[in-house]
């Protein structure tokens, strides 16, 4: 509730501004309005997903001549037309977005900057359709909307609207998976999250918003010409997210307002606006990259209680992984993989048993972290294949892996620092969200039940790694063995069949380690196979069922850890004497 | 015809392929894309009509004053949009801090200099108005000697060696004893001057108009993601058959389906081959 209180200011002044202001402030507060619009719309892509896309004034662009040229030309209602500038800003947010799922961040703010460039050079030069440089009238509305009052009302409402269904996407599965894919892509792909289908919603989206704003944006104009959408207006709204913090609703709101009106107390700087806004993007990005955000966030400012222990509980975690008996074992067939000359895995064949310990061991460079790898989907093997029972597991594919019922945690922990540590565990259980995008943007009854679940779940993980009281904390003030625990968490939030761990004692105290093999034997008691790759032997040795030397990308023994302790080579190659 | 279109397609190709070792100058200095790149080739024209043109000084001493000018910008981008940054490299902040340098670059001299495009003296004045005037044959003339610059720089000298040295491994070059912060600077002074020489050489063609910048920045960008990154022959044989394309495409086609063009082909380069058409494949991220 608590949180709800600054918008609620901010729409309170809006809604008595018609008492104190005259025609002039209608028209400056429309203009914020329908900024915003965009703006929140945009903040999906750039404060949440960490698209850099510094050229979405295209959009608003095609979206107002788009409203215009139906209007004038066609004779067609201005609604219609508002509404068919958004899906023409939609068509074209996924045409600009989608290269974003293969380039990186400058390229694709590059290509976002190039579509702007050419699309004001295309409105000029194609004058038997958009005027050229003379330009066309913006749609007209007719009463209540005709006066700049009732303009400003329009655009406010949809602005609170747009506001309303951002912060519903920000806080449900969908604004997690966009956190998670700006700062942990590969524990993101390891969760289950599509990038290529999760942007290309958001771009759908953000585009529509875009698209609807343009049309408006002419009707405020009331004529148009490409000279109104210059490239430092694409950079005013770029900035007002960066100004606002990522990964934030009001942070951004309140840049937008703060950009729009600047100007206006500060008439003698109207010509040196855009500079002033270019050296605050520079100082922002240079002194203060959590931008008006982390200012604002005083909770997590409170020190943290200084003497934690971590103290798994995992008889919570029958509870937590329901899924029935797991039968399919993960087989490896005569895996080669090669980097270059070097030969990493070299013939491995293995099999991990559900519901079993295995334990994967082996000198520095002998194929542990690629074998995880190659059963995670990052890597392709060149011969052999893995299986999940008789289903080849496909290559190169790592986020098809959380639904098949494999999870993993990473040698350095890959955690959304900025997120809570409960939204981190909620990742996980992203692959178990069947509520679509619309279903989370109005908030509908099973998208709210669905979300009750996963948080629920997501707690019973970090009550079963020993977390709990920590869930409402950012992830980046926890201490390194707390992240290593979150990935567990993370990993069991999902309900895996099988929970493969990367090296997660380095690092932990001899308590830690100690409570670790507990916990890890406890998963394989409630039916999770576990594929464990270590260096700490007597770990291995306490819990394990099973254990592979690897040695030189091959297997150097195979068998119980009574077999390998006995095993000559193991001891001379691996464990000394 | 023929001869208009390749006369003016090799120019502009020219200069954006000098655009393009810009960028990858800065790029091999410090792993950073810098959106500086664009608007130092637009200051080259500017303060090239600034100082032959109102101050009226004689040419090679305003193109000395236009191109150190340019340098300096160069190095104020190292110190105060790059360097910062250079720690956090994989959170790409540079992007940001660049690209806020270089609006300031450009609103500056929109509102000093002028909002309109402003006329660029004539240098030496040989083949008036045919496919041999100067304004086509000059960036093409500055380009050639750039490439042979650079590489003589290169494999002759010894600052040449230790600029390729941090170019191929910073880690072990900084271990070799390499003042990598000063061989940084240099090479942002030395892309800054390699840029201001695309906009004085082409601007003739282009005019000394502050929107060249980010205008360059995007063209300038084509022949760098065609050629792949740090690349200088693929910028080169990029830029020009980017101009070349772009001209053709005007002169036949008009400019809307020539800009559609251009830039549908870039995407398209882009989305097949992500590292350039004569880059190296990504690193392995896991």
């Amino acid at each position: 509730m608590k949180a709800l209180l600054p918008y609620a200011a901010l729409l309170a002044a809006a809604l008595v501004l018609p008492f104190f202001a005259n025609d002039y402030w209608a028209v400056i507060g429309a203009r914020a309005a329908v900024y915003w619009i965009l703006v929140a719309g945009l903040n999906l892509v750039v404060g949440y997903g960490g698209q850099l896309a510094i050229g979405w004034v295209a959009l608003l662009t095609l979206g107002a001549y788009t409203a215009s040229i139906l209007v004038a030309r066609f004779d067609l209602n201005p609604f219609i037309a508002y509404a068919a500038g958004g899906v023409v800003g939609a068509l074209s947010g996924v045409i600009v977005g989608l290269p974003a799922l293969r380039l990186r961040t400058f390229y694709f703010a590059m290509t976002t900057l190039g579509f702007a460039t050419i699309l004001t050079q295309v409105a000029l030069s194609w004058q038997s359709v958009t005027g050229g440089g003379i330009g066309l009238p913006g749609p007209t509305l007719s009463p209540p909307f005709d006066s700049a009052w009732g303009l400003y009302f329009l655009a406010l409402g949809l602005a609170a609207i747009v506001t309303w269904m951002t912060a519903n996407i920000a806080a449900s599965r969908f604004g997690r998976s966009l956190i998670a894919i700006r700062d942990a892509e590969v524990a993101a792909e390891a969760s289950g999250i599509s990038k290529a289908r999760l942007l290309t919603i958001v771009f759908l989206f953000s585009g529509f918003t875009a698209g609807v704003a343009g049309g408006l944006f002419a009707t405020l104009q009331s004529y148009i010409t490409p000279d109104a959408f210059t490239f430092d207006l694409s950079v005013t709204f770029f900035i007002a997210i960066l100004v606002g913090g990522r990964g934030s609703i009001l942070g951004p709101l309140l840049g937008n307002i703060l950009l729009t009106l600047l100007p206006e107390f500060a008439a003698p700087l109207v010509a040196w606006s855009t500079f002033l806004y270019a050296a605050l993007l520079l100082a922002i990005v240079l002194l203060m990259p959590g931008g008006i955000a982390a200012l604002l966030d005083f909770r997590n400012r409170k020190p943290l209680e200084s003497h934690r222990s971590i103290v798994p509980q995992p008889d919570r975690l029958r509870a937590l992984l329901d899924h029935g008996p797991v039968r399919e074992d993960i087989v490896l067939r005569n895996v080669v993989l090669a980097f270059g000359g070097v030969r990493a895995i070299d013939g491995l064949d293995i099999t991990i048993r559900a519901g079993q310990v295995h334990g994967l061991i082996g000198p520095n460079g002998s194929g542990k972290t690629t074998t995880l790898n190659v059963i995670s989907g990052y890597y392709a093997p060149q011969e052999g294949e893995a299986f999940l029972g008789s289903r080849v597991l496909p290559h190169g594919a790592p986020q098809t892996r959380a639904a098949l019922g494999i999870a993993r945690t990473f040698q350095t922990p890959r955690v959304i620092g900025e997120a809570s540590v409960l939204q981190n565990v909620m990742v996980g259980a992203t692959v178990d969200g069947t509520a679509s995008f619309m279903e989370a943007a109005l908030t509908l009854p099973r998208y709210r039940s669905e979300e009750r679940t996963l948080t629920d779940r997501a707690m019973q993980a970090l009550s079963v790694v020993g977390l709990a009281s920590l869930a409402a904390v950012r992830a980046d003030r926890l201490q390194h063995s707390e992240l290593r625990f979150v990935e567990i968490a993370r990993a069991l939030a999902g309900r895996p069949a099988f929970l493969l761990l990367d090296e997660p004692a380095a690092g932990l105290s001899t308590d830690e380690i100690n409570r670790l093999g507990s916990l890890i034997k406890a998963i394989a008691a409630a039916g999770t196979g576990v594929l464990l790759v270590e260096h700490h032997a007597d770990l291995i040795f306490d819990i394990c069922d099973h254990v592979t030397v690897l040695n030189l990308g091959r297997e150097l023994a195979a068998g119980t850890p009574a077999d390998i302790r006995a095993h000559k080579e193991v001891v001379s190659a691996y464990l000394g004497a | 015809m023929l001869a208009a279109i390749l006369a003016a397609g090799l120019a502009v190709g020219a200069t954006y392929a000098l655009i393009g070792v810009t960028y990858n100058i800065m790029f091999s200095a410090s792993r950073v894309m810098s959106f500086t790149a664009g608007q130092l080739g637009m200051l080259g024209g500017v303060l090239g009509a600034m100082f032959i043109s109102r101050l009226h000084l004689p040419i090679l001493p305003g193109m000395v004053l236009a191109l150190g000018g340019c340098a300096l910008v160069g190095l104020v981008t190292e110190i105060i949009a790059v360097r910062p940054v250079l720690k956090a490299l994989d959170q790409h902040l540079y992007v940001l801090s660049t690209l806020g340098f270089a609006l300031m670059i450009q609103t500056f001299t929109a509102i000093e200099w002028s909002t309109e495009p402003q006329p660029f003296p004539r240098l030496i004045g040989i083949g008036e108005g045919g496919p041999w005037d100067e304004k086509f044959w000059l960036p093409v003339l500055a380009c050639v000697a750039t490439i042979v610059g650079l590489e003589l720089l290169y494999r002759r000298t010894l600052v040449g060696r230790a600029f390729l040295a941090i170019a191929e491994d910073n880690f072990a070059a900084r271990a070799l004893g390499l003042p990598e912060r000063n061989l940084r600077m240099a090479s942002y002074a030395l892309a800054g001057a390699v840029g201001g020489l695309a906009g004085f050489a082409g601007g003739e063609l282009l005019l000394a108009f502050f929107a060249n910048g980010s205008m360059l920045n995007f063209y300038g960008f084509i022949p760098v993601a065609l050629g792949g990154l740090g690349n200088n022959k693929g910028a080169v044989i990029g830029g020009l058959a980017l101009g070349v394309f772009q001209q053709a495409a005007n002169f036949l086609m008009g400019g809307v389906v020539a800009g559609v063009a251009v830039f549908a082909v870039f995407i398209i380069v882009l989305l097949v081959a992500p590292q350039g058409l004569f880059g190296a494949p990504a690193a392995r991220r896991v």
